[in-house]
Protein backbone atom coordinates (compact mmCIF):
# COMPACT_ATOMS: atom_id res chain seq x y z
CA UNK A 1 0.00 0.00 0.00
CA UNK A 2 2.00 2.35 -1.50
CA UNK A 3 -0.45 5.58 -0.10
CA UNK A 4 0.75 7.41 2.76
CA UNK A 5 -3.00 9.24 2.07
CA UNK A 6 -4.47 11.57 4.66
CA UNK A 7 -6.31 13.13 1.60
CA UNK A 8 -6.23 16.56 1.57
CA UNK A 9 -10.11 18.08 0.28
CA UNK A 10 -9.06 19.71 -2.85
CA UNK A 11 -9.06 17.74 -5.96
CA UNK A 12 -10.11 14.66 -4.86
CA UNK A 13 -10.24 13.70 -9.14
CA UNK A 14 -6.96 15.31 -9.53
CA UNK A 15 -5.16 11.93 -9.92
CA UNK A 16 -2.20 11.03 -7.76
CA UNK A 17 -3.94 9.48 -5.23
CA UNK A 18 -6.61 7.06 -4.10
CA UNK A 19 -10.19 8.40 -4.55
CA UNK A 20 -12.07 6.35 -2.49
CA UNK A 21 -9.31 5.93 -0.08
CA UNK A 22 -10.82 2.65 1.12
CA UNK A 23 -9.24 -0.95 0.36
CA UNK A 24 -11.25 -3.05 -2.63
CA UNK A 25 -12.70 -4.94 -0.56
CA UNK A 26 -14.85 -2.36 1.28
CA UNK A 27 -15.93 -0.70 -1.72
CA UNK A 28 -16.89 -3.76 -3.04
CA UNK A 29 -18.98 -4.76 0.28
CA UNK A 30 -20.84 -0.99 -0.01
CA UNK A 31 -21.48 -1.93 -3.68
CA UNK A 32 -23.34 -5.51 -2.33
CA UNK A 33 -24.72 -3.73 0.07
CA UNK A 34 -26.21 -1.16 -1.91
CA UNK A 35 -27.82 -3.80 -4.15
CA UNK A 36 -29.24 -5.25 -1.09
CA UNK A 37 -30.90 -2.14 -0.35
CA UNK A 38 -32.72 -1.94 -4.02
CA UNK A 39 -33.97 -5.33 -2.96
CA UNK A 40 -35.60 -4.68 0.34
CA UNK A 41 -36.30 -1.59 -1.30
CA UNK A 42 -38.43 -3.00 -4.07
CA UNK A 43 -40.18 -5.34 -1.50
CA UNK A 44 -40.59 -2.98 0.84
CA UNK A 45 -42.04 -0.49 -1.95
CA UNK A 46 -44.80 -3.06 -3.27
CA UNK A 47 -46.19 -3.66 -0.02
CA UNK A 48 -46.75 -0.39 0.19
CA UNK A 49 -48.08 -0.09 -3.55
CA UNK A 50 -50.57 -3.06 -2.43
CA UNK A 51 -51.58 -1.69 0.93
CA UNK A 52 -52.28 1.86 -0.49
CA UNK A 53 -54.08 0.29 -3.40
CA UNK A 54 -56.71 -1.86 -0.96
CA UNK A 55 -59.79 0.20 1.37
CA UNK A 56 -58.55 -1.91 4.48
CA UNK A 57 -55.63 -3.26 6.65
CA UNK A 58 -55.04 -5.45 9.60
CA UNK A 59 -54.28 -3.90 12.55
CA UNK A 60 -50.53 -4.76 13.14
CA UNK A 61 -51.45 -3.95 17.35
CA UNK A 62 -54.02 -6.77 17.08
CA UNK A 63 -51.89 -9.40 15.16
CA UNK A 64 -48.51 -9.09 17.11
CA UNK A 65 -49.96 -8.80 20.62
CA UNK A 66 -48.40 -11.69 22.78
CA UNK A 67 -45.10 -12.79 23.86
CA UNK A 68 -43.38 -16.01 24.71
CA UNK A 69 -44.69 -17.49 28.36
CA UNK A 70 -47.71 -15.17 27.54
CA UNK A 71 -51.36 -16.70 28.88
CA UNK A 72 -54.06 -17.26 26.03
CA UNK A 73 -55.45 -13.94 24.96
CA UNK A 74 -53.22 -11.37 26.36
CA UNK A 75 -52.75 -8.21 24.81
CA UNK A 76 -49.69 -6.44 24.45
CA UNK A 77 -48.85 -4.84 21.41
CA UNK A 78 -45.18 -3.51 20.73
CA UNK A 79 -43.92 -5.52 23.57
CA UNK A 80 -42.00 -8.63 21.95
CA UNK A 81 -41.17 -6.56 19.13
CA UNK A 82 -39.36 -3.84 20.85
CA UNK A 83 -37.20 -5.87 22.58
CA UNK A 84 -36.35 -7.93 19.44
CA UNK A 85 -35.51 -3.94 17.74
CA UNK A 86 -33.60 -3.34 21.19
CA UNK A 87 -31.73 -6.70 20.51
CA UNK A 88 -30.63 -6.17 17.01
CA UNK A 89 -29.26 -2.54 18.27
CA UNK A 90 -27.38 -3.65 21.06
CA UNK A 91 -26.01 -6.17 18.81
CA UNK A 92 -24.82 -3.75 16.12
CA UNK A 93 -23.06 -1.17 19.29
CA UNK A 94 -21.03 -4.69 20.13
CA UNK A 95 -20.04 -4.59 16.31
CA UNK A 96 -18.77 -1.38 16.21
CA UNK A 97 -17.13 -2.13 19.12
CA UNK A 98 -15.60 -5.12 17.66
CA UNK A 99 -14.43 -3.18 14.89
CA UNK A 100 -13.16 -0.63 16.79
CA UNK A 101 -11.59 -2.98 18.85
CA UNK A 102 -10.09 -4.23 15.54
CA UNK A 103 -8.52 -1.21 14.82
CA UNK A 104 -6.34 -0.63 17.77
CA UNK A 105 -5.19 -4.61 17.23
CA UNK A 106 -6.53 -5.64 20.55
CA UNK A 107 -7.68 -9.20 19.89
CA UNK A 108 -8.79 -10.14 22.85
CA UNK A 109 -11.54 -7.45 22.70
CA UNK A 110 -12.15 -8.18 19.03
CA UNK A 111 -12.97 -11.59 20.69
CA UNK A 112 -14.92 -10.40 22.96
CA UNK A 113 -17.62 -8.42 21.45
CA UNK A 114 -18.07 -10.58 18.26
CA UNK A 115 -19.37 -13.14 21.12
CA UNK A 116 -21.82 -10.96 22.25
CA UNK A 117 -22.84 -9.98 18.75
CA UNK A 118 -23.02 -13.95 17.65
CA UNK A 119 -25.26 -13.99 21.05
CA UNK A 120 -27.81 -10.90 19.82
CA UNK A 121 -27.98 -11.98 16.73
CA UNK A 122 -28.90 -15.80 17.69
CA UNK A 123 -31.29 -14.14 20.21
CA UNK A 124 -32.77 -12.29 17.52
CA UNK A 125 -33.16 -15.44 15.25
CA UNK A 126 -35.08 -17.47 18.29
CA UNK A 127 -37.28 -14.52 18.76
CA UNK A 128 -38.32 -14.32 14.98
CA UNK A 129 -38.35 -18.00 14.79
CA UNK A 130 -41.14 -17.68 18.18
CA UNK A 131 -43.21 -15.46 16.37
CA UNK A 132 -43.42 -17.29 13.02
CA UNK A 133 -44.47 -20.12 15.14
CA UNK A 134 -47.28 -18.06 17.09
CA UNK A 135 -48.56 -16.50 14.37
CA UNK A 136 -48.97 -19.84 12.21
CA UNK A 137 -50.42 -21.71 14.93
CA UNK A 138 -53.23 -18.97 15.03
CA UNK A 139 -53.53 -19.65 10.73
CA UNK A 140 -51.42 -17.51 9.20
CA UNK A 141 -49.16 -18.19 6.86
CA UNK A 142 -48.51 -18.19 3.37
CA UNK A 143 -51.65 -18.17 1.58
CA UNK A 144 -53.74 -17.61 4.96
CA UNK A 145 -54.43 -15.11 6.42
CA UNK A 146 -57.20 -15.31 9.67
CA UNK A 147 -56.71 -11.74 10.93
CA UNK A 148 -59.64 -8.84 9.67
CA UNK A 149 -58.99 -5.94 8.49
CA UNK A 150 -58.97 -2.59 11.09
CA UNK A 151 -62.70 -1.55 10.72
CA UNK A 152 -63.29 -5.59 10.89
CA UNK A 153 -63.99 -6.24 7.16
CA UNK A 154 -62.31 -9.21 5.86
CA UNK A 155 -58.90 -9.07 5.20
CA UNK A 156 -56.97 -10.71 1.89
CA UNK A 157 -53.90 -12.84 1.74
CA UNK A 158 -51.94 -9.95 0.78
CA UNK A 159 -51.12 -8.99 4.44
CA UNK A 160 -49.57 -12.59 5.54
CA UNK A 161 -47.57 -12.98 2.17
CA UNK A 162 -45.87 -9.71 2.60
CA UNK A 163 -44.99 -10.27 6.30
CA UNK A 164 -43.52 -13.97 6.15
CA UNK A 165 -42.01 -13.01 2.74
CA UNK A 166 -40.22 -9.46 4.01
CA UNK A 167 -39.57 -10.46 7.58
CA UNK A 168 -38.20 -14.14 6.08
CA UNK A 169 -36.04 -12.49 3.89
CA UNK A 170 -34.56 -10.19 6.42
CA UNK A 171 -33.89 -13.27 8.76
CA UNK A 172 -32.35 -15.01 6.30
CA UNK A 173 -29.89 -11.98 6.01
CA UNK A 174 -29.47 -11.89 10.21
CA UNK A 175 -28.74 -15.73 9.85
CA UNK A 176 -26.00 -15.14 6.78
CA UNK A 177 -24.36 -12.42 9.14
CA UNK A 178 -24.59 -14.91 11.73
CA UNK A 179 -22.51 -17.42 10.02
CA UNK A 180 -20.24 -14.48 8.89
CA UNK A 181 -19.63 -13.06 12.07
CA UNK A 182 -18.79 -16.59 13.52
CA UNK A 183 -16.18 -17.19 10.20
CA UNK A 184 -14.93 -13.86 11.92
CA UNK A 185 -14.47 -15.48 15.18
CA UNK A 186 -12.55 -18.43 14.27
CA UNK A 187 -10.31 -16.39 12.25
CA UNK A 188 -9.49 -13.70 14.87
CA UNK A 189 -8.98 -16.99 17.24
CA UNK A 190 -6.89 -18.42 15.06
CA UNK A 191 -4.41 -15.29 14.52
CA UNK A 192 -5.04 -14.66 10.91
CA UNK A 193 -5.92 -11.22 11.15
CA UNK A 194 -2.63 -10.63 13.32
CA UNK A 195 -0.62 -12.25 10.77
CA UNK A 196 -1.97 -9.94 7.87
CA UNK A 197 -1.51 -7.33 10.87
CA UNK A 198 -4.67 -5.82 9.81
CA UNK A 199 -8.73 -6.49 11.07
CA UNK A 200 -9.82 -5.34 7.58
CA UNK A 201 -12.14 -8.42 7.41
CA UNK A 202 -13.67 -7.38 10.69
CA UNK A 203 -15.07 -4.06 9.30
CA UNK A 204 -16.22 -5.45 6.28
CA UNK A 205 -18.73 -8.09 8.36
CA UNK A 206 -19.26 -5.02 10.10
CA UNK A 207 -21.08 -3.43 7.34
CA UNK A 208 -22.69 -6.34 6.61
CA UNK A 209 -23.97 -6.72 10.10
CA UNK A 210 -25.17 -3.05 10.03
CA UNK A 211 -26.81 -3.50 7.26
CA UNK A 212 -28.99 -6.30 8.82
CA UNK A 213 -29.40 -3.80 11.29
CA UNK A 214 -30.33 -0.93 9.00
CA UNK A 215 -33.18 -3.14 7.50
CA UNK A 216 -34.55 -4.08 10.18
CA UNK A 217 -35.35 -0.32 11.09
CA UNK A 218 -37.39 -0.02 8.17
CA UNK A 219 -39.11 -3.31 8.27
CA UNK A 220 -40.06 -2.97 12.07
CA UNK A 221 -41.23 0.33 10.91
CA UNK A 222 -43.64 -0.90 7.91
CA UNK A 223 -45.01 -3.69 9.71
CA UNK A 224 -45.21 -3.15 13.79
CA UNK A 225 -45.71 0.67 13.71
CA UNK A 226 -47.42 2.20 11.05
CA UNK B 1 3.85 -2.47 15.36
CA UNK B 2 4.06 -2.87 11.32
CA UNK B 3 0.13 -2.49 10.23
CA UNK B 4 0.63 -0.11 7.71
CA UNK B 5 -3.13 -0.01 6.23
CA UNK B 6 -3.78 2.93 4.34
CA UNK B 7 -6.63 4.34 6.19
CA UNK B 8 -5.88 4.93 9.96
CA UNK B 9 -6.73 8.41 10.83
CA UNK B 10 -10.20 9.17 9.80
CA UNK B 11 -11.32 11.66 12.04
CA UNK B 12 -14.33 10.77 14.61
CA UNK B 13 -14.82 6.99 15.43
CA UNK B 14 -14.33 7.35 19.39
CA UNK B 15 -15.89 5.66 21.92
CA UNK B 16 -17.27 8.47 23.23
CA UNK B 17 -19.37 9.01 19.80
CA UNK B 18 -20.57 5.13 19.70
CA UNK B 19 -22.08 5.54 23.25
CA UNK B 20 -23.45 9.29 21.74
CA UNK B 21 -24.82 7.13 18.69
CA UNK B 22 -26.26 4.30 21.03
CA UNK B 23 -28.13 6.84 23.02
CA UNK B 24 -29.93 8.65 19.88
CA UNK B 25 -31.17 5.52 18.60
CA UNK B 26 -32.30 4.62 21.86
CA UNK B 27 -34.26 7.53 22.67
CA UNK B 28 -35.42 7.16 18.92
CA UNK B 29 -36.60 3.94 19.02
CA UNK B 30 -38.50 4.75 22.71
CA UNK B 31 -39.81 7.84 20.84
CA UNK B 32 -41.01 5.87 18.21
CA UNK B 33 -42.85 3.16 20.65
CA UNK B 34 -44.20 5.95 22.72
CA UNK B 35 -46.26 7.42 19.59
CA UNK B 36 -47.13 3.59 18.04
CA UNK B 37 -48.89 2.87 21.83
CA UNK B 38 -50.40 6.35 21.87
CA UNK B 39 -51.61 5.20 18.02
CA UNK B 40 -53.40 2.19 19.12
CA UNK B 41 -56.06 4.40 21.04
CA UNK B 42 -56.95 7.05 18.09
CA UNK B 43 -60.07 5.64 16.45
CA UNK B 44 -60.07 5.14 12.56
CA UNK B 45 -61.78 8.04 12.07
CA UNK B 46 -59.50 10.67 13.37
CA UNK B 47 -57.54 9.96 10.14
CA UNK B 48 -55.17 13.23 9.64
CA UNK B 49 -54.16 12.72 13.31
CA UNK B 50 -53.13 9.18 12.75
CA UNK B 51 -51.58 10.08 8.96
CA UNK B 52 -49.99 13.24 11.38
CA UNK B 53 -48.36 10.69 13.86
CA UNK B 54 -47.28 7.85 10.82
CA UNK B 55 -45.27 11.07 9.19
CA UNK B 56 -43.74 11.16 12.53
CA UNK B 57 -42.36 7.82 12.81
CA UNK B 58 -41.41 7.68 9.54
CA UNK B 59 -39.13 10.87 10.03
CA UNK B 60 -37.90 9.28 12.86
CA UNK B 61 -37.07 6.11 11.01
CA UNK B 62 -35.32 8.11 8.59
CA UNK B 63 -33.57 9.55 11.37
CA UNK B 64 -32.45 6.49 12.83
CA UNK B 65 -30.90 5.43 9.18
CA UNK B 66 -28.98 7.88 8.69
CA UNK B 67 -27.78 7.26 12.18
CA UNK B 68 -26.67 3.95 11.78
CA UNK B 69 -25.68 4.43 7.91
CA UNK B 70 -23.62 7.84 9.16
CA UNK B 71 -21.93 6.38 12.51
CA UNK B 72 -22.29 3.15 12.76
CA UNK B 73 -21.06 2.37 8.99
CA UNK B 74 -18.44 5.23 9.10
CA UNK B 75 -19.82 6.71 6.04
CA UNK B 76 -19.85 9.83 7.10
CA UNK B 77 -16.13 9.48 8.18
CA UNK B 78 -15.12 8.64 4.87
CA UNK B 79 -14.19 10.21 1.57
CA UNK B 80 -16.62 12.64 -0.04
CA UNK B 81 -16.38 10.44 -3.18
CA UNK B 82 -16.93 7.01 -1.68
CA UNK B 83 -20.31 8.95 0.14
CA UNK B 84 -21.54 10.24 -3.09
CA UNK B 85 -21.01 6.96 -5.10
CA UNK B 86 -23.13 5.33 -2.02
CA UNK B 87 -25.47 8.11 -1.43
CA UNK B 88 -26.68 9.49 -5.00
CA UNK B 89 -27.80 5.92 -6.32
CA UNK B 90 -30.17 5.73 -3.49
CA UNK B 91 -31.85 9.02 -4.41
CA UNK B 92 -33.86 7.37 -6.83
CA UNK B 93 -35.92 5.49 -3.96
CA UNK B 94 -37.71 9.13 -3.75
CA UNK B 95 -38.86 8.76 -7.06
CA UNK B 96 -39.65 5.10 -6.70
CA UNK B 97 -41.80 5.93 -3.27
CA UNK B 98 -43.55 9.13 -4.39
CA UNK B 99 -44.38 7.12 -7.85
CA UNK B 100 -45.29 3.35 -6.71
CA UNK B 101 -47.13 4.80 -3.85
CA UNK B 102 -49.27 7.56 -5.80
CA UNK B 103 -50.14 4.84 -8.20
CA UNK B 104 -51.27 2.43 -5.57
CA UNK B 105 -53.31 5.12 -4.18
CA UNK B 106 -54.91 6.00 -7.60
CA UNK B 107 -55.84 2.31 -8.35
CA UNK B 108 -57.81 1.88 -5.05
CA UNK B 109 -59.55 5.11 -5.66
CA UNK B 110 -60.48 4.16 -9.62
CA UNK B 111 -61.67 1.04 -7.95
CA UNK B 112 -63.78 2.34 -5.87
CA UNK B 113 -65.22 4.70 -8.27
CA UNK B 114 -65.60 2.52 -11.27
CA UNK B 115 -66.26 -1.24 -9.31
CA UNK B 116 -68.82 -1.44 -6.79
CA UNK B 117 -68.13 -4.88 -6.12
CA UNK B 118 -64.32 -4.14 -5.23
CA UNK B 119 -66.56 -1.05 -2.99
CA UNK B 120 -69.03 -3.30 -1.44
CA UNK B 121 -66.64 -5.97 -0.36
CA UNK B 122 -64.62 -3.99 1.76
CA UNK B 123 -67.80 -2.61 3.27
CA UNK B 124 -69.04 -5.28 4.60
CA UNK B 125 -68.20 -6.67 8.43
CA UNK B 126 -67.02 -10.09 9.06
CA UNK B 127 -68.70 -11.24 12.10
CA UNK B 128 -66.04 -11.59 15.08
CA UNK B 129 -65.85 -14.99 17.02
CA UNK B 130 -65.36 -13.51 20.51
CA UNK B 131 -66.67 -9.86 21.48
CA UNK B 132 -67.82 -9.49 18.40
CA UNK B 133 -71.62 -8.38 19.62
CA UNK B 134 -72.08 -4.80 17.78
CA UNK B 135 -71.48 -5.98 14.24
CA UNK B 136 -73.72 -5.01 11.38
CA UNK B 137 -74.52 -6.44 8.62
CA UNK B 138 -75.12 -4.11 5.62
CA UNK B 139 -75.77 -6.16 2.37
CA UNK B 140 -77.86 -9.08 2.20
CA UNK B 141 -74.94 -12.32 1.46
CA UNK B 142 -72.23 -11.65 3.58
CA UNK B 143 -69.41 -14.18 2.20
CA UNK B 144 -67.79 -15.45 5.57
CA UNK B 145 -64.82 -16.45 3.78
CA UNK B 146 -61.35 -15.39 6.13
CA UNK B 147 -62.88 -13.94 9.27
CA UNK B 148 -63.78 -16.84 11.76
Amino acid sequence: MATTATATTTKLWGGGKSPFNVEYGKVMMWYFLMSDAFTFGAFLISYGTIRFSTNGWPDPNEVFRSFPFAPEGVHAPLVFVSIMTFILIISSVTMVLAVQAGHNMDKKRVVNNLIWTIIGGAAFLGCQAWEWNHLHHEGAWWGSNPFLNHDGTASSTNFTNYFFTITGFHGFHVFSGVIINIIMLIMTLADKFEQRGHYLMIEKAGLYWHFVDLVWVFVFTCFYLI
Amino acid sequence: MEHTTEHHEHAGGGTKEIIKVTVILTVLTIVELILGFWMIDIPLDSQSLRLGIKGTIVILMMAKAFYIVAYFMHLKHELKNLIMTIVVPLALFIWFITAFLYDGNSFRNLRNTYDPHFKEQSTIKVEKKEHGTTEKHEAAPVKEHGGH
